[in-house]
């Protein structure tokens, strides 16, 4: 497996390529040529890893020299955490950067760990290389374009795109480091990089808000780091290990405490989601990026790694409660929200709660669950980011309120939508068969709160896709037109990702015996069927007859001969359906808007509740578990 | 072959019973009412007059729309009557209600857009009671297959009384009947038009009609499975209660008056929490 | 079967009247009349409409709205002006604001007089006014529409 080096190290090197290219032609080549080489190295090592048999792998078992150079790695990140920390005036970030830094290098200096493989190839790493490399691959694509539309929009805003573009690839780099990586310090430095670039792309614009998100974002997530940390001196003081396996092997609760923060904070859970909504500030390539393929998911990789060891203890308990609490409360915030890539970060939180409640459990079916929502997720939320990003560069909005009719002006776009939103929550779609699975799973495992989590949770969610939806899909002669900004790369990325999820509904059943079910039995040794063949293939054929009855219908209703009239406004209606008279006999434009429940549902009346629930129980979980520990 | 005949008999039988059941309902409303109420037959000649009317159209989709509601909610159904899983029947019901939706949403109609707004809102309100009668099913069950709930030695509803009640108060809702009728009534007065049908009209509205009779027997067909076993007589046993359950709606129906959105939405959440989610606690902790 | 007349649905809308034929509209509804027997549904929705039943006499502010409900109710429709004002204008006929009854605006089919017109003549009205409906009916069929 000569080949990780490279996986890691090509966007690494593509990323110090992008600070000495200013033609934005050639930036442009090369972003393209090292998405391609990035997807084309990720295919050539599944297929190589899967021609050899397709064997977990543990590899790098002597690795001094790259160990001190992480450790380096690390200090580095420190200072430029103090600098940073210290140029704004924020001391949490220094304080928190400081003590698990410190922490963590006096754990490596002063114990004697096992040693150990440092990486492990198995299916779930290769599940997340293809996710990272062609949905991550594609959103640069995608950025090469928007990023041009967004600086024409805003002005105001520095150009740094070289920096911009480094940052992505580097991210991408972090994120393979990442997934690989059996041995903690190694997750570690890789998980503190991850943090530290979202800090940076994040606080792009430097605009005060976004300074002030991004610190928020960094702070959240050292904290996180700082349970990292903690997780890995307990583990080398205490078992002498720090290999991720023996942890859940292990099974003592302090560490699993301790990562599950870290992974509820990077997965933007409660009482933590705050940093991930700051985080729309950014341009929208790294919210994508973010908030669809990497970032937050490697807080739900973490948790699901060790979601075997979550079964039927208090920390699982705790974990899944968290998640279910924030499934359901995220949800209904996002029903107040008017603001597209609010919404969108609502869902995020609100779905990622839903994986996270999944592996809070730790059985078979829900982590099989949890994977599959999560390959649904990154797709479908990918393609939603990039797609509400162009509207916004040709509407100059992303207001739900002003794609009132997105389908008339620019129908590409609202298609393109349309099949995210549909794929988030229709039935036959697939977020729809791991809900599906999830509601069942959480009914064995006799965890009632979970199970009404769900239930309301999925009638909330359907509220606030179906006004989304309905806005885009009315038929309204438009008031000025609009001119498609949307440039050819992103296109490319949006189609490709539209095909992907079309064609992941259709080949559910494969996707479920060849990618998931493996999964499942690497993480529990043993893998039942969790859905009988006979309903993966019926949600096909589902998803056939959703495509072709409309279809079919067309083409019947076509035939009918019909005269049109407008529409019924009590008979006032002036000209086409956009004018009415008003009681003073005047001419009044004609203006519909969703119904957003603010009052009932408002994050303000929310938001603070919900927060304090979800530290109390973390807190609470924290207590329980040191006194008991101790 | 059973599957066969039921599926045949749902798709064939369903919108003359359900328009059927509709004219009794009309009567025994007037009734109520001291009046004598339309023949037993209007229905028919109410959907036989919108398909002879002249097609008119606000725009080209809406007949798409609810030809594709119409179409899917028999799938629904289908798959019900099929004995198929009845999680994926409640779920495909609910995506056949969002065709409904969009054909409304369609036109930038104020009165058809606040009832879909509203049609959202109801949506929100059943659906987790759906879900739960669903999970009481396999609790009791032990499966979700609707096949398998024939074959018991008890009806269901010995171990799910709550979820029963539950779902009758929320059965309102998709009965369109009183209290529950925000988004379109069978009523004349209403405060929105028609709501969510103010822009159907003849044959789209006729689509539209035969498709909430196609749903009507669905919602009665998970009624019946609530009392049906493996003994023959629990056969006539589910049809009486069905029938009666018909009857108390349409009671419901005349005896109270519409209520605020927020209503309907904190009462039905608030009885699927404690009817439906006590049951399923109580089935979770004995079973 | 398909008979329009077996299911009228009715539109009332009030062009300018006193409300006194109004109200007698709405106790048409009531159970001592009870239309609904003759399949009468008052529906707010000139799309879902057969029947126009108009009370009052169109002014300078209904006309265009008089017109517009009706070209937006499908064929076969009928017209019933009720109420000698949407007869004729009635007293009001010579006012200034007044164009004088619905025909000079549309196609008036039956006209119920009265002041106020009593439930009993409006059901008859209504009643006529279905025949009108079937002929209108026979005659869209005959032209292949």
């Amino acid at each position: 497996m000569t080949m990780i080096p490279f996986l890691i190290g090509i966007p690494a090197v593509f990323a110090l390529i992008f600070p000495f290219v200013r033609d934005q032609k050639a930036r442009g080549v090369i972003v393209y040529t090292g998405a391609g080489v990035i997807m084309l190295t990720t295919v050539v090592f599944t297929a190589r890893w899967i021609a050899d048999g397709s064997q977990v792998m543990m590899l790098y078992p002597e690795t001094e020299t790259v160990d001190h150079l992480m450790s380096v790695g690390d200090i580095a990140l420190m200072c430029l955490i103090i600098y940073m920390g210290a140029k704004y005036r924020r001391i949490v970030p220094i304080l928190l950067s400081v003590a698990q830094t410190a922490l963590l290098l006096y754990t490596e200096f002063t114990t004697e760990v096992a040693a150990g493989p440092h990486m492990v190839v198995d299916w779930f790493t290769i599940l997340m290389f293809i996710i990272i490399a062609f949905i991550g691959g594609f959103i640069c694509i995608y950025t090469v374009g928007y990023m041009k539309g967004y600086h024409s929009h805003h002005k105001d805003v520095q150009d740094r795109q070289p920096f911009f573009f480094s940052m992505l690839f580097l991210f991408l780099a972090a994120m393979f480091g990442l997934v690989l990586s059996q041995n903690m310090i190694w997750m570690y430095f890789f998980w503190e990089i991850t943090s530290v670039i979202s800090f940076l792309m994040i606080g792009y614009t430097r605009s005060e808000e976004a300074v002030n998100n991004s610190f928020c974002a960094l702070w959240m997530n050292l904290l996180g780091g700082l349970g990292f940390a903690v997780a890995i001196a307990w583990m080398a003081k205490v078992s002498g290990t720090v290999q991720l396996q023996d942890v859940v092997s292990a099974g003592a609760m302090l560490p699993l405490m301790c990562l599950a923060l870290a992974g509820l904070t990077k997965s933007a859970q409660l009482p933590f989601s705050t940093w991930l909504l700051g985080a729309m500030v950014a341009p929208t390539p790294s919210s994508a990026l973010l908030h669809s393929a990497t970032m937050v998911k490697a807080g739900v990789y973490l948790l699901l790694r060790i979601s075997p060891a979550f079964s039927g203890n208090l920390v699982g308990i705790i974990v899944s409660s968290i998640g279910g609490f924030t499934f359901i409360m995220a949800s209904m915030m996002a029903i107040a929200q008017n603001d597209g890539k609010k919404v969108l970060a609502f869902s995020t939180i609100s779905n990622l709660g839903l994986i996270v409640g999944c592996a809070g459990i730790g059985a078979e079916e829900t982590v099989w669950a949890a994977v599959f929502l999560m390959i649904f997720h990154s797709v479908s939320k990918s393609m939603l980011f990039q797609s509400v990003g162009a509207t916004e560069n040709t509407l100059g909005s992303r207001d739900i309120e002003d794609m009132h009719g997105l389908i008339i002006r620019v129908p590409k776009l609202a298609y393109i939508m349309g099949i995210g939103i549909a794929g988030m929550y229709l039935a036959p779609f697939g977020m729809l068969i791991s809900k599906w699975v999830a509601l069942k799973a959480f009914v064995d495992s006799g965890n009632f709160v979970l199970v009404l989590c769900i239930a309301y949770g999925s009638a909330s969610t359907m509220f606030y896709w179906t006004k989304w939806l309905a806005k885009l899909l009315c038929y309204h002669i438009p008031r000025e037109t609009v001119k498609d900004v949307t440039r050819k790369d992103e296109y490319v990325s949006m189609i490709f990702h539209a095909a992907t999820m079309l064609l992941l509904c259709l080949l559910l059943p494969l996707v479920a015996v060849w990618v998931v079910n493996p999964i499942v039995q690497e993480l529990f040794g043993n893998a039942k069927d969790v859905i009988s063949m006979s309903v993966l293939t019926t949600m096909a054929i589902m998803l056939v007859s959703i495509f072709i009855v409309p279809a079919a219908m067309f083409f019947i209703s076509r035939r009918s001969h019909r005269e049109l009239v407008p529409i019924y406004m009590n008979g006032i209606n002036e000209g086409d359906n956009r004018f009415f008279t008003n009681s003073f006999g005047e001419k009044e434009h004609l203006y519909l808007s969703n119904w957003y429940l603010r009052f009932e549902f408002g994050r303000r009346h929310l938001r603070i509740p919900s927060l304090i629930i979800a530290a109390a129980a973390l807190v609470l979980g924290f207590c329980i578990v040191i006194g008991g520990a101790v | 072959m059973k599957p066969v005949i039921f599926v045949l008999a749902y798709l064939i039988l369903a919108p003359f019973v359900g328009a059927l059941l509709d004219g009794i309902d009309r009567i025994v409303s007037a009734r109520m009412q001291r009046r004598k109420g339309p023949s037993l037959m209007q229905p028919f000649y109410d959907l036989g007059k919108l398909f002879s009317k002249e097609m008119i159209a606000v725009n080209n989709v809406q007949l798409l729309l609810n030809l594709s509601y119409l179409v899917i909610l028999m799938i629904a159904g289908s798959m019900l009557f099929a004995g198929a899983d009845l999680l994926m029947v409640l779920f495909i019901l609910s995506t056949a209600d969002m065709f409904l939706i969009m054909a409304a949403s369609s036109d930038s109609s104020p009165f058809a857009n606040m009832g879909a707004s509203r049609e959202m809102l109801q949506m929100m309100a059943y659906e987790p009671l759906t879900l739960l009668v669903a999970v009481g099913f396999y609790l009791t069950t032990g499966s979700f297959q609707v096949s398998d709930f024939l074959t018991r030695d008890y009806s269901a509803v010995i171990w799910m009384p709550g979820l029963l009640f539950g779902f009758m108060f929320t059965t309102a809702i998709k009965f369109r009947k009183s209290p529950f009728d925000l988004s379109t009534s069978h009523h004349a007065h209403q405060e929105m038009v028609k709501g969510i049908t103010t822009e159907m009209s003849g044959t789209t509205l006729a689509i539209m009609n035969i498709a909430e009779y196609y749903e009507m027997i669905l919602l009665l067909g998970i009624f019946f499975l609530f009392f049906v076993n493996s003994t023959w007589w629990s056969w006539i046993v589910a049809f009486v209660v069905c029938a009666l359950i018909f009857f108390m709606e349409t009671l419901w129906d005349n005896v109270s008056a519409r209520v605020k959105w927020k209503t309907l939405l904190y009462s039905c959440w608030v009885v699927t929490l404690v009817a439906g989610g006590v049951n399923i606690l109580i089935l979770m902790l004995i079973k | 079967m398909n008979k329009v007349s077996k299911s009228p649905w009715l539109l009332h809308y009030d062009a300018s009247s006193c409300n006194g034929c109004d109200i007698e509209v709405l106790d048409c509804l009531t159970p001592k009349y009870d239309i609904e027997r003759f399949g009468i549904i008052n529906t707010g929705d000139p799309f879902q409409a057969d029947i126009l039943l108009i009370t009052g006499g169109v002014n300078s502010q209904t006309e265009s709205v008089v017109k517009q409900l009706y070209s937006q109710m499908p064929d076969p429709k009928v017209v019933v002006a009720v109420g000698i004002c949407a007869c004729t204008g009635g007293v009001f006929k010579e006012c200034y604001n007044i164009k004088g009854g619905i025909d000079t605006v549309i196609p008036v089919d039956v006209y119920v007089p009265g002041c106020a017109a009593r439930p009993e003549s409006i059901i008859d009205g209504v009643v006529r006014a279905l025949k009108v409906l079937d002929e209108k009916q026979a005659a869209m069929k005959k032209d292949g529409r």
